[in-house]
């Protein structure tokens, strides 16, 4: 952790360097998801309902996993750029250091920028809060912390396959931003509105729904109580993720590519 | 002390010819070549050596390296650093080395040079005293006072390399690897690299080994050459063993390669 | 007559190194089609709650659906070069100064020629894929051979809008110091009013009367709905005219910005 602040502390330094770009680049991060905002607005404004959800309802879902994404952006979109890290040997370097792989490239890649989107999160979820109509109780505060945990975790996995493919091939990543992207772009609607198939991918093999449409139900009332914990369930999603990672490394430290 | 014995290491590289059919047939079926990097490598390295590792380009030179920092597992052969296997534990390991990269820098672009080794100090944990004292004893000898607290990207590329070069030693390495650490060096950094390299190997002891194609590096340092071509070793003895009737190294160097057509 | 030739031979190379990535061209036809069908479930969800609100046929939202994913490197905005803001960044603006062209021409035509060659390696299997998809969830056939011609005649000049749009970024980067964050929002404001978010039609009457009239609709909205009949008769003249407007007032201002970014960089070297 204190390794992780020095990297915190050398990054933002390295920002100081060039202050009024940076600040631009906020103000741009912040702007860039509040389309997506603005496309539930005017959906809502020609239809009064999406499969049962209301407008307060579905915004209460885009907020949260908006969240969910933004804090793993936080934590590991650093694997985002790690095709560069591979490409040119900066791997090589931490390996022939005497820490975790996962900690230097994090540290590596920390994108103060984010800060926009962190803000846009927040403001986002407050509003998606406060318009929601919940009767907030405990149950209901803890299924949301479930949520933004197991969010956090599912979408920091996917980053983690992200960077691990890196390590095979180089080609062909786009694939990969249907999971990243993808899902926090249709994540704005209760994953059950694309249809049965959808959903059960959704539960089943990359568990977003876990995430947000069970826990969802249980915060409108409308679910089963189990529902609350599943989020716990996705917390488990990183482990084979970071299996995969150590293949990776495996793969790369015997090919040397 | 180092010792690599009947080391092996082959890379599978997928075969393509050029034009649209056969870029076509490689969607369905895969031709690969097998490079053997490194083929049956043996040597010792003792505790103080100032070793020389020369060859011709992708003679197996940085495959080498990379066994011995821990970045590459062969397939076959023994491998013992100071009685550790270099691949496994790396981290337990790689405490003990120290990797100057002449090409890749391992500062931070944008921040004063200090500010890079602060985080060093944090990722190999170097005590407070020891830091202070090598960082001390770094700047005199590396006369780094005056870019310690300049931002790397404006230090010329000589100043930069001493930088490295103070980098990779904050933490005491035992073993200290340099890949190409003079390349693109004016006449006077080059000079003092080599003679900072030449005073660390005296005072600390520190085994260095160093791959150069520079062979003024290799005459104004090293005692002891190791010859590698086509991934074996050709030659491990002194440079008076191919300078023989030529008149520089460098032409004695290239007859060498000649005759054993790498 | 001689440059034409020239862009023709860049448009050719820019294929050809398309060609050479086919794993990732497979991988971006995969990857707009899942991003087709979920946009596509997302309007079947809406129109099951409440058909009449549907502001389209629920098979021209879906053609509109699949001609975007199909034909989405001629109409995003995020697809500017990174090279060109690089050169503008760390001054190699200065080399290309040294050629014998015109920079905006030169950009224009390299812009264009690097989103014809992306659209026409990774279009056709997704327009296929989608023809086979169920009605009225696919791609279905224009409504006649006029409206086909119509429909390619403003795709052309969607491109064109769009790249003319580009440009004006790449010339206001001359100006400022954070290219990154210019070019972050203007993106955003061209996804939002061009109708990639939503479709224009989903907007509430009044809002859309607006966008309608401003040059972010001259570009993916017109050609797509032109194509699934949702714009025809009047409309659609009037819309391909509002079209051609729009690229002449966008090139010319582009052009006047490039004059003055020149002088900029003359005067201050870069």
């Amino acid at each position: 952790m204190k390794l992780y602040m020095k990297y915190f502390s050398i990054h933002l330094k390295s920002i100081m360097e060039y202050k009024s770009s940076f600040i631009l680049t906020c103000i741009g991060q912040f702007l860039v998801s509040f389309n997506v905002f603005l496309g539930i607005h005017f959906m809502f404004q020609r239809f009064s309902s999406v499969e049962g959800f209301t407008y307060a309802e579905v915004l209460l879902c885009f907020s949260v996993t908006l969240m969910e994404f933004t804090l793993a952006e936080a934590v590991a979109r650093g694997f985002d750029g790690f095709g560069s890290i591979v490409r040119n040997g900066e791997f090589d370097r931490i390996l022939v250091r005497p820490r975790g792989e996962i900690l230097q490239v994090l540290g590596s890649r920390i994108e103060f920028s984010r800060i926009g989107r962190i803000l846009q999160a927040v403001v986002m979820f407050v509003y998606g809060v406060t318009v929601s109509q919940v009767k907030w109780n405990l149950p209901k505060v803890l299924t949301v912390i479930l949520m933004l945990a197991g969010g956090t975790a599912v979408f920091s996995g996917l980053f983690l396959i992200y960077a691990s493919i890196c390590f095979f091939t180089l080609e062909g990543l786009e694939f990969m931003n249907i999971f990243t992207d993808g899902a926090r772009e249709y994540g704005k609607y209760p994953v059950c509105i694309y249809g049965k198939r959808v959903l059960q991918l959704c539960t089943f093999v990359v568990p977003y729904a876990l995430i947000q449409y069970y826990p969802l139900l249980n915060l409108l009332d409308r679910g089963k109580p189990f529902y609350s914990l599943l989020p716990l369930a996705a917390c488990l999603f990183p482990v084979p993720c970071l299996l995969l990672w150590k293949i990776g490394v495996r793969h790369y430290t015997s090919s040397g590519s | 002390m180092i010792t690599l014995e009947h080391v092996r290491k082959t890379y599978k590289v997928s075969k393509r010819d050029a034009g649209f059919s056969s870029a076509f047939k490689a969607l369905f079926h895969k031709e690969y070549e097998y490079i053997h990097a490194l083929n049956d490598v043996s040597f010792t390295i003792l505790d103080g050596e100032m070793v020389g590792y020369i060859g011709p380009n992708g003679a197996g030179k940085s495959s080498t390296i990379k066994i011995l920092s821990g970045i590459l597992t062969p397939e076959e052969g023994i491998c013992l650093v100071d009685g550790l296997i270099p691949w496994k534990n790396r981290i337990e390991y790689v405490r003990n080395i120290g990797v100057v990269f002449g090409q890749r820098s391992q500062l931070w672009w944008d921040v004063p040079v200090l500010d890079s080794f602060e985080l060093l100090r944090e990722i190999y944990r170097i005590p407070e005293s020891t830091y202070r004292r090598n960082l001390e004893q770094l700047t005199n000898m590396l006369d780094l006072s005056q870019l310690l607290k300049t931002p790397v990207r404006q230090l010329s590329l000589g100043q930069r390399m001493r930088c490295e070069i103070a980098a990779s030693l904050l933490h005491d390495p035992r073993i200290l690897f340099l890949d190409e650490p003079t390349i693109g060096l004016d006449a006077v950094s080059k000079l003092a690299v080599r003679d900072f390299i030449r005073k660390l190997n005296q005072d600390k002891n520190t085994t260095v080994i160093l791959t150069t194609h520079d062979m003024q590096d290799i005459e104004a340092l090293t005692d002891r050459i190791i010859l590698i071509g086509k991934g074996k070793i050709l030659l491990d003895g002194t440079i008076d063993d191919i300078r023989k009737d030529y008149d520089s190294t460098e032409e004695a160097l290239a007859a060498f390669y000649r005759s054993h057509q790498i | 007559m001689k440059s034409y030739r020239k862009y023709l031979a860049f448009f050719r190379l820019r294929f050809s190194v398309g060609l050479q990535y086919r794993t990732a061209a497979l991988a971006g036809i995969v990857t707009q089609f899942v991003w087709g069908s979920m946009e596509v479930l997302m309007f079947r969800a809406f129109y099951r709650s409440d058909p009449g609100s549907f502001p389209m046929t629920l098979s021209a939202t879906c053609s509109y659906v699949w001609l975007q994913q199909a034909f989405l490197a001629l109409f995003m905005a995020w697809m500017m070069e990174n090279e060109i803001f690089d050169s503008i960044v760390n001054g190699n603006i200065a080399y290309e100064l040294c050629r014998p062209v015109n920079l905006y021409s030169m950009w224009y035509a390299r812009s264009l020629a690097n989103r014809f060659s992306k659209a026409v390696l990774r279009c056709l299997p997704i327009l296929v894929f989608a023809f086979f998809v169920p009605a009225p969830y696919g791609l279905m056939l224009p409504e006649s051979p006029g409206t086909f011609l119509l429909f390619l005649f403003t795709l052309f000049a969607g491109t064109g809008v769009t790249t003319a749009f580009c440009m004006l970024v790449y010339m206001v980067s001359f100006f400022t110091i954070s290219p990154a964050g210019i070019r972050m929002v203007a993106v955003s404001v061209v996804e939002f009013f061009a109708g990639a978010v939503i479709p224009i039609p989903f907007f509430p009457n009044g809002v859309r009367r607006v966008f309608e009239l401003l040059p972010f609709a001259s570009m993916q909205n017109v050609p797509l709905r032109i194509y699934s009949g949702d714009l025809t008769g009047r409309a659609m003249l009037d819309a391909a005219a509002l079209q051609l407007f729009w690229l002449a007032a966008l090139v010319l201002l582009g052009r006047l910005l490039n004059a003055l970014a020149m002088k900029k960089v003359t005067v201050q070297g870069g």
